[in-house]
């Protein structure tokens, strides 16, 4: 089952994020995009806090709260591995959506719109539709 | 959880200087607390009373449950780093590894070793021709061989370069995943504390301006910019911690356990860095009242 840790973390030092959220983020995304899949192992709690030189527990922290929400396990002595899927039934659907986001891109930059016109547009609206689904599919940290 | 330092109304004076005053704190184990200040503000002397280096003129100290240095037993449970972590110069690497382990009764010979062994360190070589973040690694590992349960640093990587800076505390972190130690370590750069600490303590003047975990400082302090105004007219559970004005607009750094519900702030968060020097740049007077702690 283990296939030895896919993933490696990093540290945005400015984002106002908490290191724990943004190490949950992480995992989070790596699952959403398929990068991580169940039976992976997360790095050890000293490898990231060597690699990152962070405190323990703020690794610790991260990895309860994903095992809280049923992403992983943690093995005592092992590992913490993945045991939880995300979105998995939407994975098929990425590739088309992708393609369409592109096209939908393209459009954009035709109009004479610069990357920082499409960002606010898009997050402008991501928010506003978000607001009218309330609650469904929104990462809540 | 119980504590790993706690003091009460702990002073010392030099002749006609406090270089600390009304010190209370109650600090949990399993944490690793940075104590943070200007250069003088009496992180060293908070630090040597803790280890029985020095005696309280007022109030009482208690590390892991006893008043330093209360016996041999107690001193074996705390290790100790002094500012610029001091060597012998003219004894070599596994001189000190002997050192260490005819000094310290719970000595842990196969971890110094391999720790010595992973830095490549030559045990032949002698210490005075080590670089200066060698000799701090020599002296963490000496200093955490011994096994203790709190293992209290002053200034640890003051004199450090950026890359030796960071082995250092990657070396304290694995330390601190592999043993569980408790950790107390001091700087005056909070940005070199701020990734490896749960708990800061700020120190200003001889005077704890605030201490609490670090989730919890964040969480309650808020940068507010709005239109010009008078912070006193704040609603009470506000406290302003640093103001400065312009002709229009008026920006403030306000301590509160409840949402800010004033419409006229903009409300930012804040990041350690700035939280520990509104503290820090606060009015000498500010720190006269009585030090606060933040609890969980």
């Amino acid at each position: 089952m283990n296939r030895g840790t896919v993933i490696e973390f990093h540290l945005e030092a400015r984002s106002g994020v908490a290191p724990y959220l943004q190490l949950i983020h992480q995992v989070r995304q790596a699952l959403r995009i398929g990068l991580l899949s169940e039976g992976d192992q997360l790095p050890t709690v000293k490898d990231v806090v060597g690699r990152l030189v962070i405190n323990p527990n703020t690794v610790l922290k991260a990895y309860r709260e994903l095992e809280y929400q049923g992403l992983v396990t943690a093995r005592p002595g092992i590992g913490t591995f993945v045991t939880g899927t995300l979105g998995e039934g939407s994975l098929a659907a990425l590739g088309p959506l992708r393609r369409e986001l592109r096209r939908w891109l393209g459009k954009a930059r035709r109009s004479g719109l610069d990357d920082e016109s499409i960002e606010a547009l898009f997050l402008t609206t991501f928010r506003t539709s978000a607001e009218d689904v309330e609650g469904t599919g929104r990462w809540a940290g | 959880m119980t504590a790993v330092l706690k003091a009460q109304g702990l002073g010392k004076r030099y002749r006609r200087r406090w270089a600390l005053s009304d010190c209370t704190l109650d600090i949990p184990a399993g944490q690793v607390v940075g104590l943070v200040g200007p250069n003088g503000a009496g992180k060293t002397t908070l630090l040597h009373l803790a280890i029985g280096l020095l005696q309280p003129t007022t109030g009482q100290i208690e590390v892991l449950g006893d008043r330093p240095p209360a016996n041999p037993a107690q001193l074996a449970r705390v290790g100790f780093v002094a500012q610029n972590a001091p060597t012998y110069g003219g004894l070599t690497v596994a001189e000190h590894l002997r050192l260490g382990a005819h000094l310290n009764p719970g000595w842990d010979a196969v971890m110094a070793r391999d720790r010595i062994e992973r830095l490549g360190l030559e045990p032949r070589q002698r210490v005075g021709k080590l670089s200066v973040g060698q000799r701090a690694q020599l002296a963490l590992t000496l200093a955490i061989a011994k096994k203790p349960e709190l293992l209290i640093l002053d200034e640890p990587v003051a004199s450090l370069d950026p890359l030796a800076r960071r082995d250092f505390l990657q070396g304290l972190m694995e330390a601190v995943v592999d043993q569980g130690i408790s950790v107390v370590l001091s700087s005056h750069l909070v940005a070199d504390l701020e990734r490896v600490c749960d708990y800061l303590i700020v120190l200003v003047g001889s005077r704890v301006q605030i201490a609490g975990q670090v989730e919890h400082l964040l969480s309650t302090h808020h940068l507010l910019t709005g239109p010009r105004r008078d912070p006193a007219r704040l609603p009470e559970d506000q406290h302003v911690i640093s103001a400065s004005h312009t002709d229009r607009q008026t920006t403030l750094t306000v301590r509160t356990e409840g949402p800010i519900h004033d419409p006229a702030w903009t409300v930012s968060k804040i990041d350690l860095e700035d939280l520990v020097l509104a503290y820090m740049s606060r009015p000498a007077d500010a720190g006269r009242r009585p030090a606060l702690e933040v609890q969980r």
